[in-house]
């Protein structure tokens, strides 16, 4: 009986492990809700996406691609992906809602039937466009998605950074964890290490070239994501953004979706 | 000095205002695709004037502009296949001709268009706006342009409501008597039948009311007007010989369409009631599809797909599938070639027709496409629809270039 007990207490013990981190380590959170608060009130963004793929050879192929976000107070960001190469998918659309605590909403657009098609969201750890990114790389941040762990202050390219560890808490995911740098003046993510399921290192995400628009929001002009087990890489280049551009919920519908270029 | 750097200024102005509508007016994006297919069939045909092999190339190209931020658009989507041997097979067809104007409460759309109905996969039942393009692709998933005024109202709360008026019917097109995959006797084109005229022929009424609220998405849509699908009536022609007419008739179609989305299953449902085409009838799909994303960590997603496809006027029914069941894979490897394949089945559950089907595509390089598309006919029934097509399995080959 206090076999049981202790095997039920250890139990209980360990599902709440990353509560219980949380708790006695709440720095990473608190860094975390930080990085959040600096990036709220953008409103609107808009920007023109390049993405070139390389493979161990030194191989290349070319995406372009556009996006639009909204923000949406009190829930997940809206967006739309709009694809323009290779031109054997130009005008297909994908349309997401996210959402912190719930399965996102996501939508295709297949321009050759003109059909509109919900599609399963738990597609998280496949690779978007045959990129090295994945769908979850992607996806709008939102806080309760992972949890959050302190690591330690160290430097990184002559920044001082926080390092923390971000655990997944959405199902499907491809990662254990991944560790995050960031620039403890800024509040910004400036490297990435993924580990896969295995708890191996995947990936890595440099982030490169920040700019600071309306004063507050930094974006990256460039990101690269490179995979070490398979020598892959992808650079993302980001362009032309535009913020506040009076983008609303008709800017993110159905109808929109069918017309988007 | 200061005069003269005013009026430069002036007439760098005046012209800017000048070639700015010009240049506006020229700025038309230009994309589209062009393919040369090999449709290749090894069994004997029916008929001694089918041929076993046809070239044709294809080309579509699309013309668009649009203006005040976009919220106005003009595109124009010319179409032209040329076949060898079947005369009926090459066609031009303006697939896209309209003029779309956006608003925050609703959209107008004017001028020739596509619009797509449904959710299943191996049928299309609801879908009803379009004219099949039935010398095109024996999938029938290519549509003829539709002439059309088409108001979406839309609610900012997430529902649309699109009211359409469609202007002028288009008759479907068959292969001609040297074409593949057609009727036995053929269908003469020629001497279509209607069981009505003029305006009420050519005006079609249709709505349709479409939804997502959390995890289900659905429609409900009616159509008033000429169906899109004919019965085929067995007639002589001048020479004696027997041939098949289609008869178009007034129908009323109340559709109902529900998806539901969970993790890795979509669970799907189209269903119509229609009238007017001898006895009212009902007929459904319904089906399932669930797919392991990332298979092995390795990228792929691998997909199956179980559908069943009903029809309460049974054997007589006019359409290839009454009682039927399709089951099938998806394999999506997300590579940078963006490889697919999607093979199917279908059998019939009382007449155990069965019909296999592979699709493969793959990009080569950044412009380039090729697909290749197998289809078989086993066991056909002689009481079933596609009795016709028994000899007609096929190997599609299409090499396509995008620009």
């Amino acid at each position: 009986m206090i076999k049981q007990l202790l095997l039920i207490a250890l139990f209980w013990v360990f599902s709440n492990a990353a509560t219980a981190i949380e708790a006695i380590n709440p720095r990473g959170l608190e860094i975390v809700t930080e990085v959040d608060r600096r990036d709220t009130g953008f409103g609107d963004v808009q920007m023109d996406m390049v993405m070139i793929l390389r493979n161990k050879s030194g191989d290349e192929s070319l995406r372009s691609l556009s996006m639009k976000t909204l923000e949406v107070v009190g829930d997940g960001d809206k967006s739309l992906t709009i694809f323009d190469r290779p031109r054997d998918i130009k005008g297909t659309a994908f349309l997401s809602f996210t959402h912190p605590l719930t399965a996102d909403e996501q939508w295709l657009y297949l321009p050759a039937l003109k059909r509109v098609k919900r599609i399963s969201s738990s597609n998280k750890s496949g690779p978007f466009l045959g990129s090295e990114y994945a769908f979850e790389d992607l996806t709008s941040f939102e806080i309760p998605k992972f949890s959050y762990r302190f690591l330690r202050e160290e430097s990184y390219q002559e920044r001082s950074c926080f390092v923390l560890e971000f655990i997944p808490q959405y199902p499907y995911s491809g990662y254990t964890r991944e560790q995050v740098w960031i620039d403890s003046e800024r509040y910004i993510p400036v490297k990435v290490d993924y580990y896969d399921r295995k708890n191996a290192l995947l990936k890595t995400l440099i982030y490169q070239g920040y700019q600071q628009y309306l004063k507050q929001f930094w974006r990256a002009d460039e990101m690269v994501m490179t995979n070490h087990q398979t020598g892959k890489s992808t650079e993302l280049i980001n362009k032309n953004y535009q913020f506040q551009q009076g983008l609303g919920g008709r800017d993110f519908d159905r109808n929109t979706l069918k017309r988007a270029r | 000095m200061n005069k003269n750097a005013m009026m430069c200024a002036q007439r760098v102005l005046f012209l800017v205002l000048i070639v700015l509508p010009v240049k506006s007016l020229l700025a038309w994006e230009v994309s589209g695709y062009s393919g040369i297919e090999s449709l290749g069939f090894w069994e004997q045909s029916l008929e001694n004037q089918q041929q076993s092999h046809y070239l044709s190339g294809v080309i579509e190209a699309e013309f668009y502009h649009e203006w005040n931020d976009g919220r106005d658009s003009l595109v124009f989507v010319p179409f032209f296949r040329g076949s060898e041997h079947d005369d009926k097979r090459t066609h031009f067809d303006i697939r896209e001709l309209n003029w779309v104007t956006v608003a925050d409460l609703w959209e107008l759309r004017v001028g020739i268009r596509k619009e797509f109905w449904g959710v299943t996969e191996s049928q299309h039942l609801i879908d009803i706006i379009n004219q099949t393009d039935c010398v095109e692709n024996s999938d029938t998933e290519d549509k003829l342009g539709q002439p059309m005024i088409n108001l979406a109202l839309i609610d900012p709360q997430g529902g649309t409501l699109d009211l359409f008026l469609l202007t002028g019917f288009r008759e479907a097109v068959f292969p001609g008597v040297q074409g593949r995959l057609r009727f036995s006797p053929r269908v003469n084109t020629e001497q279509a039948h209607y069981d009505s005229k003029g305006v009420e022929r050519h005006l079609a009424v249709a709505a349709r009311y479409v939804r997502s609220v959390d995890q289900w998405d659905f429609a409900l849509s009616f159509f008033h007007g000429t169906s899109r699908a004919p019965r085929f009536l067995r007639a002589k022609d001048y020479n004696g010989d027997d041939q098949f007419t289609a008869y178009y008739e007034q129908i009323n179609q109340a559709g109902v369409e529900l998806q539901f989305t969970e993790g890795n299953w979509l669970w799907k449902l189209e269903s119509i009631v229609r009238e007017g085409q001898g006895q009212t009838y009902f007929a459904g799909t319904g089906g399932l599809e669930y797919t392991w994303f990332n298979v092995f960590s390795g990228g792929a997603d691998f997909g199956v797909l179980v559908e069943y496809m009903y029809d309460s006027r049974g054997f007589n029914a006019p359409v290839f599938y009454q009682d039927d069941i399709m089951a099938g894979f998806r394999l999506t490897l997300n590579d940078v070639q963006s490889s697919e394949l999607l093979a199917g089945m279908v059998i019939d559950r009382r007449r155990r027709t069965q019909s296999y089907s592979i699709e493969a595509s793959r990009r080569l390089g950044d412009s380039w496409k090729m697909a290749l598309e197998l289809r078989v006919l086993t066991q056909v029934a002689e009481s079933d629809f596609s009795y016709s097509l028994r000899k007609d399995d096929q190997l599609r080959f299409e090499l396509s270039y995008h620009f």
